[in-house]
């Protein structure tokens, strides 16, 4: 990391052919953020003469600067916000020095609006940090920082804003910048820069400041036109998600998409990540011409020698470096919705291209962004950052968004209400057998079902033990073979005599209990039957986890609704007896809780209904569903 | 393969073109990625196209996007009967030589009922014949994804846009509903009568756009080049006389000058610059030089601070 205030060679040696630097700027509430990049694009001669007209007649009327021209109206775009005068959404402002040009986001300092923040933080490649120079590092100083770091940013430059508050003092910018290297040291920035300046009146901002000759290091805008920010994405191995099948007639088949890391070139061998597929690019198509080789960032189309099945959503590597494929995954999330995480709750998981449903399994700790230490905790609330635990409905193409931003970064969208509820990054597969890649399979499920002419599906009959599922899950299955249909019935005690003899009745091993049946039903409606899973079940997640296997409209979960009292009556197995004489422990209804389920696809009053009754009750669900 | 009716041409590959600086490369390979993901994630998505030096870097944008297949979704032109005559020529070339999907939409009732630039409140006209138009067209055709030339650099609220723009039922825009957009991931999740609008230029600023057109050499409408016209000055602005039978104030004394325009709205509405850029180098050179933003020229916009929130609320394009 670059020491302080020592930076001063960097500003001599400017490539002028540099992209755009995207930046953001945060800092706390008058730290004084929008006036900065206000002067910053009034200075670079960014300000057209019309809209400074309008920045003065506003500076009258809204201003907080005793009619004097504010900087900061320039960047309050929404009435509702300028009325309140602060900013509470992310804005993006444009300026260009001769050397270089520069995207902006504006982000607010308000703690619950830390989702803006990462919001302009995720497409940054650089931040600036603000404080005011009275105040020194606040919480939200460190918290910006914090996060800064989580989202990957690897160039951070503190301004020490306000500095004519201070009468531009050495000792006093020298105790902040000081401070923030010992907070900082564990964030791993491979650059971080403070700068003493005053945005109001334009000290170190442009130009070098005469009233600080102590400080010898750049104005902040010679640093930001002399950073070299690149994040290097072309070292990374080749990732590209398919975006677009391009195929315009019989004859060109193509599969459009934005190099998302690394190069690809004309004869590598590349291979589709899940399905484990392997081609051929034999060609590199773009509207200008065929290029031999296109890096990070590109938008191409690649046309292959041989037919590969390929759609949008699939992930293509470099065969030799291939992503982690996995259903289970750690993950870092920032919580942007209103309500807390759900665990067990569906989501939509959009990775790349590909979407897929996905569900919060549990949430392992939580960030306390002040000590910048995890702390166990099971709520992930608003503006919260959880590393968390995700399962999802099929596996999923990634790397870490350490390794690769990528194709680590995720977001997670709520189902019903369609909102973006959280950021996610990526940060290791859960599934124990790592570097296993996906054999291709030629005969699928689908082929498999059709085969046997019907829709598999599972059938996972929830409830209280001697609540009757195995009845009805008898009855039902009775009656399906009658029909000619192929099934399979999964009873949770006779599996505890087999595949799971190994486990207990502890809260961790019902977890895995369930998670071991759901995954032998998935296989088995793989295989193309009708499973039927009678199995206590008592959590929500866990049932979520088990639906969340499947495709949508394959799970269909049916509560058999048993008052206690009625199952302690029937006590078929006489363990609810054994429990009053102490004998057993754990009883699902007595010592430990049942979820009952939120929304289930059926539900069955066992008193009011016979198992007869209530297996046909089942059996219309069953085969209602049109045969695809 | 059968194609969609409005794909009437397969493009021919073109010569390999100039090449571009590394930050207008960057803004063409992002806008072509954001106009895949509405292709590929939107049931029927539509292109709103203006005419103007925006849309003509769309146009070219989705020749690049979808080659060799030509553009998978239709162009929507909102008409309003005032439009510049060489605008609807250059609509009409565009539409012939690359076999685009051309719609056109005019609010009819409102022209019979009178509604003109010259009579009606600036502020009512802009929402019947622009807004209201738009809003009809896009329930016409249940358009679920309209992709909109607009950019973060041309106004204070444009500044919080989001790429992918969620619009409430009836088209609404709420700025607290805007869902945070994050690296490159966009969120295209619509429930049923919710609509997205989609700003692939909305990094690009008004220099990068006629750079752009400059090294592309994309066909744009002359009257973005100076020219002797006839103009006449109303509320301080150039106003250039496009059908001088239908201009009530030709009391007004009509002079030649050497004008060129920024931006192409109704002739009427729109005032011009005096220029001599009688090229495109020429205008940039200008713009560089230039103090005043683009829509300086817009009698619209002018007319009431914070007008763009207003309009957009109300489903301005």
């Amino acid at each position: 990391m670059t020491p302080f205030g020592q930076v001063p060679a960097v500003c001599e040696t400017v490539r002028p052919t540099r992209g755009a630097l995207r930046f953001l700027a945060c800092g706390s509430v008058d730290d004084g953020k929008s006036t900065l990049i206000g002067r910053l694009i009034a200075d670079s001669g960014g300000l057209p003469e019309d809209q400074a007209a309008t920045l003065q007649e506003e500076s009258r009327r809204f201003g907080t600067c005793n009619g004097a021209v504010d900087f900061a109206l320039l960047l309050d775009g929404l009435e509702a916000e300028r009325e309140q005068g602060i900013t509470v959404d992310v804005a993006y402002r444009f300026f260009a020095t001769a050397r270089r040009a520069f995207v902006v986001a504006d982000t607010p300092g308000h703690q619950q609006y830390t989702r803006n923040m990462v919001t302009g933080a995720s497409n940054a490649e650089l931040a600036i940090l603000l404080v005011d120079a009275r105040k020194g590092l606040l919480e939200q100083t460190r918290r910006h920082a914090a996060i800064v770091s989580l989202l990957g940013i690897r160039h951070v430059v503190l301004a020490v804003n306000k500095i004519d508050l201070v009468d531009f003092d050495e000792p006093c910018f020298r105790a902040i910048a000081a401070a923030f290297t010992a907070f900082a040291a564990p964030l791993g920035f491979a650059s971080a820069v403070a700068i003493p300046l005053s945005a109001r009146h334009g000290d170190n901002v442009a130009t070098r400041s005469e009233r600080m000759p102590w400080h010898r290091g750049p104005a902040l805008v010679e640093y930001l036109e002399a950073v070299d920010a690149d994040a290097g994405a072309d070292d990374h191995p080749f990732r590209f998600p398919v975006q677009w099948v391009n195929r315009p007639d019989g004859d060109f088949r193509g599969f459009s998409g934005t190099v998302a890391s690394g190069r690809v070139r004309v004869g590598d061998r590349l291979v589709a990540a899940a399905s484990g597929r392997i081609a051929e690019v034999a060609r590199i198509v773009t509207f200008d011409g065929d290029l031999p080789v296109a890096a990070a960032g590109r938008s191409v189309t690649l046309v292959f020698r041989d037919a590969i099945d390929l759609g949008r959503g699939d992930l293509l590597a470099d065969a030799r470096n291939r992503p982690t494929v996995a259903r289970r995954l750690a993950a870092d999330l920032v919580w942007m919705d209103g309500a807390p995480a759900l665990p067990g709750k569906r989501h939509l998981l959009k990775i790349g291209t590909s979407v897929v449903a996905a569900t919060i399994t549990r949430i392992a700790d939580t960030l306390d962004v002040d000590s910048l230490r995890r702390l166990s905790g099971q709520a992930l609330d608003p503006n919260g950052i959880a590393r968390v635990e995700i399962e999802t409905a099929t596996p999923v193409a990634f790397d870490a968004y350490a390794d690769n931003c990528g194709t680590g970064a995720f977001i997670l969208v709520d189902e019903a209400t369609g909102a973006t509820v959280a950021a996610g990054m990526a940060a290791a597969s859960l599934d124990r057998a790592t570097n296993v890649h996906h054999q291709p399979e030629d005969v699928t499920p689908a082929v498999r079902e059709g085969a046997k002419g019907q829709r598999a599906t599972v059938v996972w009959l929830t409830g209280l033990p001697g609540s009757g599922k195995s009845t009805v899950a008898n009855a039902v299955e009775r009656k399906l073979v009658a029909l000619g249909r192929q099934t399979m019935l999964l009873d949770g005690d006779n599996l505890r005599q087999g595949l799971n003899a190994d486990l207990g009745f502890d809260t961790a091993s019902r977890t895995e209990n369930v998670r071991r049946v759901g995954e032998v039903a998935k296989l088995m409606a793989d295989a193309g039957l009708i499973v039927l899973v009678a199995l206590v079940s008592p959590f929500r997640a866990d049932r979520a986890r088990a639906r969340a296997l499947l495709p949508q409209g394959r799970f269909l979960e049916v509560f058999v609704d048993t008052p206690v009292e009625i199952c302690r009556l029937r006590d078929p197995k006489g363990l609810y007896a054994k429990a009053e004489r102490g004998k057993v422990a754990n009883v699902t209804g007595r010592d430990q809780p049942y979820e009952r389920p939120e929304s289930p696809d059926l539900v069955l009053r066992t008193p009011e209904l016979d198992p007869d009754q209530a297996a046909d009750l089942v059996i219309a669900k069953v085969l209602a569903a049109p045969f695809a | 393969m059968q194609r969609p009716a409005h794909c009437t041409k397969i493009m021919t590959l073109p010569s390999l073109a100039q090449r571009l600086s590394l930050h207008l490369q960057c803004l063409e390979d992002e806008a072509i990625h954001i106009l895949r993901e509405v292709a590929a994630e939107f049931r029927n998505p539509v292109l709103l196209y203006s005419v103007g030096k925006d849309s003509s870097v769309l146009l070219h944008l989705v020749r690049k996007a979808f080659f060799p297949s030509p553009p998978p979704f239709p162009f929507l032109h909102i008409a309003t009967g005032w439009d510049f005559r060489a605008v609807l020529e250059h609509r009409d070339r565009m539409a012939r030589e690359y076999g685009l999907e051309l719609l056109v939409h005019r609010n009819e009732a409102a022209a019979r009922a009178g509604v003109n630039p010259f009579d009606t409140e600036t502020g009512e006209y802009s929402r019947l014949m622009l807004t209201e138009t738009l809003r009809a067209a896009l329930d016409t055709h249940g358009f679920d994804a309209a992709i909109g030339g607009a950019r973060r650099d041309e106004e204070k609220s444009r500044a919080k846009e989001r790429i992918f723009s969620h619009r409430s039922q009836g088209h609404v825009w709420d700025p607290r509903r805007q869902r945070p957009e994050l690296w490159r991931l966009f969120n295209t999740r619509l429930a049923p009568g919710e609509t997205m609008r989609v700003f692939p230029l909305s990094n690009w600023t008004e220099l990068d756009v006629w750079t752009y057109i400059q090294a592309e050499a994309i066909p744009i409408v002359p009257l973005y080049l100076a020219a002797e016209r006839p103009v006449i000055v109303r509320d301080g602005a150039l106003i250039a006389i496009d059908d001088a039978e239908r201009c009530p104030h030709m009391d007004e004394t009509a002079m030649l000058r050497r004008v060129r325009f920024r931006t192409l709205g109704c002739w009427p509405l729109t005032g011009a610059v005096e220029s001599q850029a009688g090229d495109v180098a020429g205008v940039i050179a200008e713009l560089r030089a230039s103090r005043t933003s683009e829509r300086q020229g817009r009698l619209v916009d002018a007319a009431l601070q914070a007008s763009m929130e207003r309009k957009k609320r109300e489903g301005y394009f």
